[in-house]
């Protein structure tokens, strides 16, 4: 199969040119770049897409999703939810260990890998537990995971409460070659919290979440990376505690990393507005300075990679009680769009910037070959960042619907995705017509 | 030229279609907080009306016959639901009460299988109380049936606010200015929150106080201030209780001490028992307020609970009339009118 893509904007974030390019995929690879494309001599058998000044880029890279399989069916699967991937744009997914069961053995992770060849919409890269059912006792084994196919550790959904566990799987995984992603909360400090805490949780009567019970734990764990000099990825940032301690492991010169989620950048805790468990998730949606400030943190790379956290659940789960309602929204959908709306139309980044928080330095984290360097493999999507759209979760290719961002109106619409030359998803049409 | 993307179809809602939308096209009263001054002070007016019905020899003001009022308790209560059954009574309304304490999770059945049990039944009213916040919304989102709340979680308990400002409005003729105290576990306090938005939008001037472990960690979204309101915190009790025209105990809940926002509840009562001597750099005619059920000789002192300066047992017989007002104004009926 070959395809040559016409009157593209081509970002490609990682050499830093931004500019009109012709791209020619054959055989799933990348054959040819700009005005070489068109007189390749696979030119002649390509199909033509014109992508009439739209944006393609390599395709977004997501290193935090839950895919809820094996075990979680009902929420999503790894069908529903790579479909859902590539509707927003992805190529690649990290998948998180907090199934049923738990990714803590190697057989588990190769089903995934299986799983994920089979019916896969994108690759798949599972992340394997720290500890044996995430029960924060003891390690897995960590080296036939790896063998098996885990790109990284995490206990995710959940923190390594005991530092010195901690620092041993550290110091483990640093001989493996993988980093280690933390889930860093105080479990204590954040007691029966089921938002942030502050003015709205007083005012809804509602048990709070101390911004200190994540920056506390961020700090304990780059400490641990400065104590075993291993490779710290850090999760879902949410608090300007957190980004300053982030920033300052960087200027010590420790080997980590941080991500934070889309809603951390759009939203703050008055989503939750009248009690909406769409707006529930961990990290909870913080106050307004804490979301400037992790924006800023993105912006000036300290944040260098922007994450989902994509956690579908059933609307049942989420149809009731508040505080009783699971933690998690989805976001792999609405990602791209969220960003750009709230960061590059706003003119608070640049293009190019957010492209490599989604791509360049998700698949620096994940060890990922670039898709737009001659003869790799062409994972591509294409966007209009022009069009808006309204977001209605009931159009979601992801089986979960709970989204803080229904009735958003949006900016960057992803018009196709490809996966090796593969179209994976295709709204070229639907949106020209 | 950039493709462009139009779409035509509806913004979705969380709430299922057809589902009746809470706001000014429906009475319900889930909380204070939302109820606006002429709403506030019309329900006021007709409690004190009604008031005056239970002191006639029928004690009694059928406006409500044949509507179907269900108390559905979540969480145990007694005195709060005996209070509605009489209103209801009162009004002559048909009343059933359920009483279900625990969790509908810890139970197994979801808040919406109660939500369709309410509307197979046929009910008009729904007297709800809940260990959760913001159930009393989530109902009134999906039921045809108005939803009054009886005190969700933390948050609100809307009928006692408003008795506890009818108390006070029968003995000061206004709040604007006043200054009063609600000491004890603001933070955990339905009652308090109900209160505080009472008398705020009323215009009086209230202080928070208890340990710092108990008060909201961030008061400046209590409270309206636009009506001339005002809420400040205090931790020391003195400080509270300086000048105040009412001080309101509130009950301590002994779970606070298990989850170790407290040491101990001698500690509490050391600091914050409610006694005479306490009460004297208070107004001359202080007056005391308390929610009830009370932990003598803890938040309240026997002494001060059975004094002329506290308004306890008005507080139980007020609730009975603010009750048959609110379950008049939900069902459309100014509570005035109905109750000459």
């Amino acid at each position: 199969m070959t395809t040559l893509f016409v009157n593209a904007r081509l970002a490609d974030p990682t050499s830093g040119s931004f500019a009109n390019e012709d791209v020619l995929v054959d055989d799933g690879r990348v054959a040819a770049r700009g005005t070489s494309a068109r007189t390749h001599a696979a030119a002649a058998r390509a199909e033509t897409i014109d992508l009439a000044g739209a944006i393609l880029a390599p395709g977004l890279v997501d290193v935090h999703v839950h895919l809820r399989e094996p075990g979680q069916g009902d929420k999503e699967t790894i069908a529903t939810g790579t479909r859902a991937a590539a509707a927003g744009g992805f190529t690649s997914v990290a998948c998180m260990p907090n199934t049923a069961p738990v990714l803590d053995e190697p057989a588990r992770i190769a089903w995934v890998l299986e799983r994920a060849r089979k019916v896969g919409a994108a690759r798949v890269h599972p992340v394997a537990a720290i500890t044996l059912g995430l029960q924060g006792e003891r390690l897995t084994d960590l080296a036939a995971l790896v063998e098996a196919g885990a790109v990284a550790f995490t206990d995710d959904g959940r923190p390594v409460s005991r530092a010195g566990l901690m620092r041993h799987a550290l110091a483990y995984a640093k001989d493996l070659g993988v980093p280690v992603i933390t889930h860093a909360e105080d479990l204590d400090l954040r007691g029966d919290g089921v938002m942030n805490e502050g003015a709205v949780s007083a005012r809804l009567g509602l048990a709070g979440m101390p911004a200190a019970s994540e920056t506390i734990a961020v700090q304990r764990d780059l400490e641990l990376a400065a104590l075993t000099g291993a490779r710290l990825h850090v999760a879902h940032l949410s608090t300007a505690g957190s980004a300053q301690a982030l920033r300052a492991a960087k200027a010590r010169g420790l080997d980590v990393s941080g991500e934070t989620a889309p809603h951390y950048l759009a939203l703050t805790e008055d989503a939750v507005g009248s009690y909406d468990t769409n707006a529930k998730m961990n990290p909870p949606l913080r106050a307004a300075e804490d979301r400037d400030a992790i924006a800023q943190a993105l912006v000036d790379g300290t944040i260098e990679i922007v994450a989902t956290d994509h956690a579908p659940h059933t609307p049942f789960e989420k149809q009731g009680e508040f505080a009783a309602a699971p933690f998690g929204v989805v976001g792999l959908e609405t990602a791209l769009s969220v960003c750009w709306t709230h960061l590059v139309a706003a003119g608070r980044m640049d293009a190019l910037a957010l492209l490599r928080a989604m791509t360049t330095a998700p698949r620096a984290l994940l060890g990922l070959p670039d898709p737009l360097v001659l003869g790799a493999e062409a994972d591509l999507v294409a966007f209009d960042p022009e069009a808006t759209w309204v977001v209605d979760p009931v159009r979601f290719s992801s089986k979960g619907r709970n989204t803080p961002f229904a009735g958003h109106t949006l900016s960057a619409r992803v018009l196709g995705t490809w996966m090796a030359g593969v179209r994976t998803y295709d709204a070229l049409e639907q949106v020209r017509t | 030229m950039s493709p462009v993307l139009t779409e035509t179809h509806a913004v979705p809602s969380p709430i299922p279609p057809g589902s009746p939308e809470p706001g000014p096209a429906r009475r319900d009263l889930l909380d204070l907080e939302t109820l606006p001054k002429a709403d506030l002070v019309r329900l006021l007016e007709g409690a004190a009306a009604f008031r005056r019905v239970l002191a006639t020899p029928s004690r009694k003001k059928a406006v409500l016959t044949g509507t179907a009022v269900a108390n559905v308790f979540f969480e145990s209560s007694t005195r709060t639901r005996v209070s509605f059954e009489w209103a209801a009574k009162r009004v002559g309304a048909d009343s059933v009460s359920f009483v279900s304490a625990g969790s509908s999770v810890s139970k197994g059945e979801s808040l919406l299988d109660t939500v369709w049990t309410l509307e197979s039944m046929g009910v008009d009213l729904v007297v709800v109380r809940h260990e959760s916040a913001g159930v009393p919304l989530f109902l009134a989102r999906r039921v045809s049936a108005h939803v009054i709340n009886a005190g969700d979680g933390c948050h609100e308990h809307p009928t006692q606010g408003l008795l506890d400002a009818r108390t006070l409005l029968d003995h000061k003729g206004s709040l604007a200015g006043l200054k009063i105290a609600i000491v004890g576990d603001v933070a955990h306090s339905r009652v308090a929150r109900s209160a505080l938005w009472a008398f705020t939008r009323l215009g009086a001037h209230v202080t928070l106080c208890g340990p710092t472990a108990l008060l909201p960690v961030d008061a400046s979204a209590l409270g309206d201030r636009a009506a001339g309101g005002s809420v400040r915190t205090a931790a020391r009790l003195e400080d509270a209780v300086e000048g105040a025209d009412a001080v309101m105990a509130l009950r301590l809940q002994t779970e606070r001490m298990e989850r170790a926002n407290l040491p101990s509840v001698a500690d509490y009562a050391r600091r914050y028992r409610l006694t005479r001597k306490r009460l004297a750099g208070a107004a001359k005619d202080v007056l005391v307020l308390h929610p009830g059920p009370m932990n003598r000789g803890v938040e309240i002192a026997s002494h001060v609970a059975d004094s002329p300066k506290s308004l306890i047992r008005e507080q139980v017989a007020n609730g009975v009339a603010v009750r048959m007002a609110v379950l008049c104004w939900c069902r459309g009926l100014d509570p005035v009118e109905a109750a000459s």
